[in-house]
């Protein structure tokens, strides 16, 4: 599902259109690299293909629904990751131009939440390692199915996380997640079938795709490792800023000790000033919170008031904004660190 | 939505962005970066804010009117993408019953506005974007982009994805009306129909890129798509577009205008605004 213009802040489209990107720039980069031109035409047709692909429907047995491919694991798989997240963001771009799927402004997070986690995560962590090096029908259909699921499951997270940051919605986290995750169960259900479906059928057709599909991917095996650390540093923000919100944290705890108060003052003129006023101005999470605790807790509507009661008194005190913070903030962080990598490296070669 | 409506509908933006007319000749950066301003500033408002949205539609409306967009055409498309932001903001009356404001009797909650205000936001946005495409064209903000720093792979890839695009819609609407004549009217296709549909659809995909290759090869393909329409430089028409246009952004993002006009004309009848 995409992410609309209508649903997001400045702050949160302006983020997830630096993570993409700084992904967009370090994809380009990679097949500019590796890049035999044959793969130029590939990527474009195959795009395209799973654009008109996505408006054929097939009706769906016993449910009288109907379903069509997303396409981004396909691409994954036929075109490796680098290659297949330009082609997806292609796609979305011209969805969002043309169609007004999504907008301009969370294109960002649209070219995130559909392209970055299958293709980073969902195809090299689960599809690859399933399916192996020699995939029979039983692997693909098992690797396709678990694969897809799981991208589409975080790209639906994406989205919740997306809206509940940027707070235009009044939608509570809970409620918002337990609306999507089960809706794109089912899409990815589908969509998992279907990938493994026609690669099963083009297995049978063209073995020679699945031997040697991807040049250059053996050039640096550095990949996984940042992929495991970004997977850590999500897990980490989410499940343990839980345990660190309630208190606070140790300097601010030993600041408060030693002069009474819980944050040092700040001296109110010159750059500091400034600086924390800019800072005010652009942090969204400030204290690892949203703006706005007391709007937070009134959204906690009547339907789910058991449930929130629940979690609210159980240890760990487990909040929305605060894990929101947790993630958010380390994938900032993530971003950053990815940014300035790439400056870095993109000044070198002028030098050399 | 159907892959001729779809075919359909770009081909209408298309149309509508090969006029002529002084919009149109405006180099696309400045056409882009307006845009993205606009956005910004425009959803960038609180999120209880309703009138002050309003001034904003000038932008979309103006451009509309002097790139000789058809306002009937915008407000359809943007009709269409009101489902999705419906649907989360529906909930918004329902959860923020604080009131806001008063109109005579009628309370207005807070719930209310935010909503409102979502899908002032949405038909604001879509049209926007959608007179942008219509008045600069898909590979004149492709170019646009381009020169603004995006990376070489991506362009090409857009300018092949858009090229690309009709040749294989097409071949798959010639797919689905040989699959039509052969069965019975008005059903979709089972799930094994569409995996042979798909399956040979992808299968001549490949080809095609195969065939692509070889052609491109033969005409000396260096990695760009050469440019065939005439670079346009960023003039004064160009400065002069972007300034007004931000002087206006600004104006309406810091000002509200809406209240200021409101207090005046209250002011000229005592006794109606407190």
């Amino acid at each position: 599902m995409h992410m609309a213009d209508a649903l997001i802040s400045p702050a949160v489209g302006g983020i997830m259109w630096t993570a993409s990107a700084g992904l967009l720039a370090y994809s380009s980069q990679r097949l500019k690299s590796s890049l035999d031109d044959s793969r130029v035409p590939l990527m474009g047709v195959l795009a395209a293909f799973v654009f008109a692909a996505q408006m054929i429907n097939f009706s769906i047995p016993g449910t009288g629904s109907s379903g069509h491919l997303g396409g981004g694991l396909i691409l994954a798989v036929l075109l490796g990751p680098h290659a297949a997240f330009l082609s997806i963001a292609s796609v979305l771009a011209v969805q969002a131009l043309f169609f007004a799927d999504g907008g301009l402004l969370a294109l960002g997070c649209n070219i995130f939440n559909l392209g970055f986690f299958p293709c980073f995560l969902a195809y090299p962590l689960i599809f690859k390692p399933l399916a192996g090096q020699t995939p029979d029908k039983a692997k693909l259909m098992a690797a396709s199915v678990i694969a897809a699921v799981v991208g589409l499951q975080l790209g639906a997270f994406g989205v919740v996380m997306e809206t509940v940051a940027s707070g235009i919605s009044d939608l509570p986290f809970s409620s918002f997640v337990l609306l999507m995750q089960p809706i794109h169960l089912a899409i990815g259900l589908v969509e998992g079938v279907v990938t493994a479906m026609l690669l099963v059928f083009l297995h049978k057709a063209r073995p020679e795709l699945f031997g040697a599909i991807q040049p250059g991917a053996q050039v640096r095996s550095l990949r996984p490792v940042i992929i495991g650390l970004a997977l850590a540093a999500l897990v980490c923000g989410g499940s343990f800023s839980w345990f660190a919100a309630s208190d606070p944290d140790g300097l601010e705890w030993a600041m408060g000790k030693v002069s009474g108060k819980e944050e040092l003052e700040a001296p109110e003129h010159g750059i500091h000033a400034t600086l924390s006023a800019l800072q005010k101005r652009f942090a969204f999470l400030p204290d690892y919170n949203f703006k706005e605790p007391e709007a937070a807790g009134r959204e906690a509507a009547p339907a789910e008031a058991g449930l929130e009661g629940k979690q609210a008194e159980s240890w760990p005190n487990v909040s929305a904004g605060t894990s929101l913070a947790g993630v958010l903030g380390g994938f900032m962080t993530l971003c950053l660190a990815g940014i300035v990598a790439l400056l870095l490296r993109r000044r070198a070669p002028d030098k050399a | 939505m159907g892959i001729d409506n779809a075919l359909h509908d770009i081909r209408c933006l298309d149309d509508l962005a090969a006029q002529d007319t002084p919009l149109h000749r405006l180099d696309a950066r400045a056409k882009v970066l307006a845009t993205l301003f606009f956005l910004v500033s425009m959803l960038s408002l609180g999120r209880y804010e309703v009138s002050r949205l309003l001034p904003f539609a000038a932008f979309p409306l103006l451009m509309a009117v002097q790139g000789g967009v058809p306002l009937g055409l915008l407000l359809r498309r943007a009709a269409l993408a009101l489902p999705f932001v419906l649907f989360v903001g529906i909930f918004n009356p329902l959860l923020d019953r604080s009131v806001h404001l008063t109109l005579g009797t009628v309370a207005v909650s807070g719930g209310m506005l935010s909503f409102a205000s979502i899908i002032l936001r949405s038909l604001l946005a879509v049209t926007t974007g959608l007179v942008l495409v219509a008045v600069t064209g898909f590979d004149q903000i492709c170019r646009a982009l381009g020169l603004l720093g995006m990376p070489t792979a991506l362009l090409v890839q857009l300018q092949f994805l858009y090229r690309y695009l009709f040749v294989l819609a097409d071949e798959a609407v010639r797919m689905l009306h040989a699959r039509a004549q052969r069965c019975a009217p008005g059903t979709r296709p089972s799930l094994r129909e569409y995996r042979s549909l798909l399956g040979s659809l992808l299968l001549r995909t490949l080809d095609r890129a195969g065939r692509i290759h070889q052609a491109m090869l033969c005409r000396g393909f260096n990695g760009q798509m050469p440019e065939l329409r005439a670079g346009t430089p960023f003039g004064p028409a160009e400065w002069r577009f972007c300034l007004l246009w931000g002087l206006f952004l600004v104006a309406v993002r810091i000002l509200d205008l809406p209240m200021y006009l409101g207090g005046k004309a209250g002011g000229l009848m005592p006794g109606v605004l407190p």
